[in-house]
């Protein structure tokens, strides 16, 4: 089937590229664009590993086309830090507490709770594990997530207050 | 995995998505939010070689009410439906109901019409729309038409939905204030389908039922209305004998088939749960 001409912002870029419509997203982003934080986990729309935020929403990238994506505004971990390298309040946060074991299920944890925060800034630890209810973590480590996305919250909340 | 290859339209309007499936006949699917579709052709179970993605067409989405009727636009997704003040204040059942549907990346991208009209057993949505007795509306080129809920499921994946039709909203008959409601789902894990699942909505008056309806997910190849049911607690106080009898008049309808849930006696018996505990509460719940 003939390519399809997409145009896209990535975090921040904006990306122009071909893509045949039954392209995935996370091939896209992984295989064309070499952006590899989403990672490939059950591949059936279940583990979330594969996370990104499009224009303003959660979703798993493994359960989308490419070929949606175009004119979408795409978020994923890469795209969390700042232009200087300082890590985003998550990322702090998941390293001081340990939100991480092997990693694998981090990107998508990290991403999914970036728009958790945006929706609700202090979140209760029971709306975190219900925000989070799409991201696996196969090492079983939630109990040092939770606590890093209730860190997180608080500082990007005590900022944001202290800024206004 | 990898689905076979299909050619992609993106239609700005209604009226260009219906051409197009007028255009392409049986080759073509639209696609709504994709989450049951895409699974599908990735397991290449589905193989649509034209898809028509309705993402752009916002005609198709919102929820507004009228004077007797909540309509809410096909490509509604589930979280609007979860965070609407209008439904949390009219009908709440469709936000209770959303949330226990997939998970919140899922519910961002699911929608109301995907999930009434892909005809999938699991489907949480058809039942609860059984129970409150709404109308599809489903348009093609130069035709409209509504058929109720009730008529429009004839087994798994066999609905009464044209090729070149569209379901282009649901109306839902302004539920009675202060009705009691509730959406009992038992799952194995988050984001699985019910291994059976119950809506009931229903409307007390001096402590007596006056009317009632249940509806049964996952137990039959289609959405199950448990007529008998209801019939077995309307003009009773809800008491423990009119549950029971209600109870096993729904196991009496419900026609499961083993599976990965369990075998047949077994979700007919947690068929038979899910009643009990949607009557108390939506007991509990009437005003």
């Amino acid at each position: 089937m003939a390519k399809m001409h997409i145009v896209l912002r990535v975090n921040n870029r904006e990306v122009e590229t071909l893509a045949e419509p039954r392209m995935l997203l996370i091939h896209l982003l992984r295989e064309q664009l070499g952006i590899t934080g989403p990672h490939i986990g059950c591949d059936t729309s279940h583990c979330g590993a594969c996370s990104v935020d499009m224009n303003g929403k959660s979703v798993k990238s493994c359960t989308v086309f490419a070929v949606q994506a175009h004119g979408a505004e795409i978020i994923t971990v890469e795209g969390l830090a700042g232009a200087d390298g300082s890590l985003h309040p998550l990322q702090e946060a998941f390293r001081e507490h340990h939100g991480l074991q092997c990693g694998f299920c981090t990107p998508g944890m990290i991403i999914r709770a970036y728009r958790l925060l945006q929706e609700n800034p202090r979140p209760s630890e029971t709306e975190i594990r219900q925000g989070i209810a799409g991201n696996l973590c196969r090492c079983t480590g939630y109990l040092t997530i939770v606590r890093a996305i209730r860190a997180a919250a608080e500082r990007m909340a005590n900022a944001k207050e202290a800024a206004e | 995995m990898i689905p076979a290859p299909f050619a992609y339209h993106r239609p700005r309007s209604v009226d260009e998505a219906l051409g197009l499936l007028r255009q392409y006949g049986e080759g073509a699917r639209v696609v709504a939010g994709g989450h049951s579709l895409i699974p599908m052709m990735k397991l290449r179970l589905a193989q649509p070689e034209y898809l028509v993605d309705l993402q752009d067409l916002e005609e198709l989405r919102g929820i507004r009410s009228e004077p007797d009727a909540v309509m809410i636009g096909a490509m509604t997704t589930q979280h609007e439906l979860i965070n609407s003040a209008l439904l949390a204040a009219n009908c709440p059942i469709i936000g209770e109901t959303s949330l226990q549907i997939a998970d919140p990346q899922v519910r961002y991208c699911g929608t109301l019409g995907g999930n009434v009209a892909n005809g999938d057993p699991g489907n949480d949505m058809p039942a609860v729309m059984l129970a409150l007795g709404a109308k599809y509306r489903l348009k093609r080129q130069r035709d409209e038409r509504e058929i109720a809920a009730r008529d429009f499921y004839h087994g798994a994946f066999s609905r009464a939905l044209q090729p070149d039709e569209i379901l282009v909203s649901v109306r839902i008959p302004m539920p009675v204030a202060g009705h009691g409601y509730a959406y009992e789902k038992q799952k194995r894990k988050v984001g699985d389908y019910a291994t059976a699942a119950a809506a009931v909505v229903l409307t007390m008056s001096g402590g007596t039922c006056i009317s009632a309806a249940i509806a049964l997910t996952n137990v039959a190849d289609t959405p199950l209305l448990a007529g008998d049911a209801a019939d077995a607690v309307i003009g009773t106080a809800l008491d423990e004998a009119a549950i029971d009898e209600a109870v096993r008049r729904a196991r009496a309808a419900a026609n499961p088939s083993a599976d990965a849930h369990g075998p047949v006696e077994f979700r007919r018996h947690v068929a038979g749960v899910m009643v009990r505990r949607a009557l108390m509460r939506a007991k509990e719940r009437a005003l």
